[in-house]
């Protein structure tokens, strides 16, 4: 299935592994120290049915304005200290990012009804096309660019395709399982 | 003179992050061509679309602009050789700001970063020596997520070339979808440490992908290692598919009958690499 959905995202429990979606509207970022400051201090923001970005982005300050130059996802298994809480705390609708996460989050996500997206790493271009404008940001100054959380205003941001949903099913845990019996085959193609 | 070597360089790191390397674009598409995993097919789309925006709106590729980093074919008698160093140590800052780039040189003590991509021995400057009196420099601005998934095995002789294809399909397989598959593998065989895995580095990212090395016994483990890799299924950013790597590069040194070192340096899918060439005379032109 393929989603063009407007924020904040009212049921994520309907998006299956392998579902495609590009979401119009906010994109709040947070990585490391953004899930640390959050999870310390409260949201400054509603994180209800939000769609939360692991991402340290390129910005620039134009004549007062902010630009965002590049805007790729960053590896999520680092969040996964945190992602539990997180979800459960501020029931995000759709993490995205790269790489996957653990079964800490998969349970959360579960428990919650929220999805992980993943979002193609490397493509910092396409979505800063994709990036309207900066909202607003938090935290900028004890933070500073790439780790504070920057609320981007997007236009048909994706491809985000659903990798671990709410009803348990994580592809990383699929493609893994086949590429170790892959693995042995090729080993014992060697010898 | 220094002025206009400086300018060339900041030029050539702007095409090198902007513009993706020409047989990478053509190895991507035809990736896209061939997978045949619905999933696989959307993540190449979307790299195809990010490389295209970055060169029509001159952006980035990606937000990890990479470590500055450049190997320099240097001429016995090129008469510019005291400014060649700090030529590309000011086009480094002069990028950062004007690609613009990610500042990626932190002080690994005090974690402070430097603001200019500049620092101790950063940005890394490896040169070699050669005939001639002209000079190339490479441009090979280099990700941090594909370096994270660099090795260095030290194997028992004992275990031969079968112990090298072994060790190398083994970890692609533990790299995963880390170093954002799919990727172009460099292995350095022989030398010492340091040697196999430099080797590793000018094998993975100076070579054009389909190229093959000119000894035929090399060029042979090349495409089984290349066909190995993709029967393992890992696929785009490790989501599964027909294309885990772009090419296997091999190259090698004599060793020391005690050691067989073996190093691994994996390429991203941005394979950002541009040549800058100087003749005596100074001209200057970026490849």
């Amino acid at each position: 299935m393929e989603y063009h959905e407007k924020t904040p995202i009212v049921d994520a429990r309907k998006y299956k592994v392998g579902d495609v979606i590009y979401i119009t509207g906010n994109v709040i970022l947070a990585r490391d120290e953004a899930h640390k400051k959050l999870l310390e201090e409260g949201a400054p923001l509603e994180l209800k049915g939000s769609v939360i970005y692991h991402c340290g982005p390129v910005v620039t300050k134009k004549n007062g304005e902010w630009k965002v130059i590049a805007a790729g996802p960053t590896t999520s298994i680092r969040m996964e200290i945190f992602e539990d809480e997180f979800i459960a705390r501020f029931h995000p609708a759709i993490i995205v990012g790269k790489g996957g996460m653990g079964e800490r989050t998969l349970k959360a996500l579960k428990e919650h009804g929220a999805v992980y997206a993943a979002y193609t790493g490397g493509c910092g271009a396409l979505a800063a096309e994709r990036i309207k404008g900066v909202k607003e940001v938090h935290f900028l100054d004890e933070l500073g660019i790439p780790e504070a959380v920057w609320v981007f205003n997007v236009e048909e941001f994706g491809p985000l395709v659903v990798a671990m949903d709410s009803h348990g099913n994580s592809i990383y845990d699929d493609v893994d399982e086949k590429a170790k019996k892959n693995l042995n085959n090729v080993l014992k193609e060697i010898d | 003179m220094g002025d206009c070597m400086i300018d060339e360089i900041v030029e050539a790191i702007r095409r090198a992050e902007t513009q993706l390397s020409e047989d990478t674009v053509k190895a991507l598409k035809d990736a896209y061509e061939r997978e045949t995993n619905d999933m696989a097919k959307t993540q190449l789309k979307a790299i195809i679309e990010n490389f295209t925006v970055a060169h029509t709106e001159s952006l980035p590729m990606c937000q990890d602009t990479g470590l500055q980093t450049f190997f320099i074919e240097v001429g016995y008698d090129f008469p510019m050789m005291k400014d060649l160093r700090g030529a590309i140590v000011e086009a480094v800052r002069r990028a950062t700001k004007e690609v613009p780039l990610r500042p990626n040189a932190v002080h690994p003590f005090l974690h402070k970063n430097s603001g200019d991509n500049t620092g101790r021995y950063v940005p890394y400057l490896h040169w070699e020596l050669k005939e001639g009196d002209d000079a190339t420099i490479h441009v090979i601005p280099k990700g941090g997520g594909s370096e994270n998934m660099s090795g260095l095995y030290m194997l028992p002789p004992g275990v031969g070339i079968k112990g090298i294809k072994k060790t190398v399909i083994e970890h692609i397989f533990r790299s995963g979808g880390k170093p954002c598959p799919p990727t172009i593998i460099g292995v350095g065989i022989g030398g010492g440490a340091d040697l196999a895995l430099t080797l590793a580095k000018k094998a993975a990212i100076l070579r054009p992908i389909g190229s093959r090395h000119e000894e035929s016994f090399v060029a042979e483990l090349e495409d089984e290692l290349y066909e190995m890799a993709n029967k393992l299924g890992i696929g785009p950013m490790g989501m599964g598919g027909d294309t885990t790597v772009l090419d296997v590069h091999v190259d090698y040194a004599h060793r020391h009958p005690a050691t067989l070192p073996l190093g691994i340096v994996t390429q991203c899918w941005a394979n950002r690499r541009r040549k800058v060439h100087i003749d005596s005379s100074g001209k200057v032109e970026v490849f």
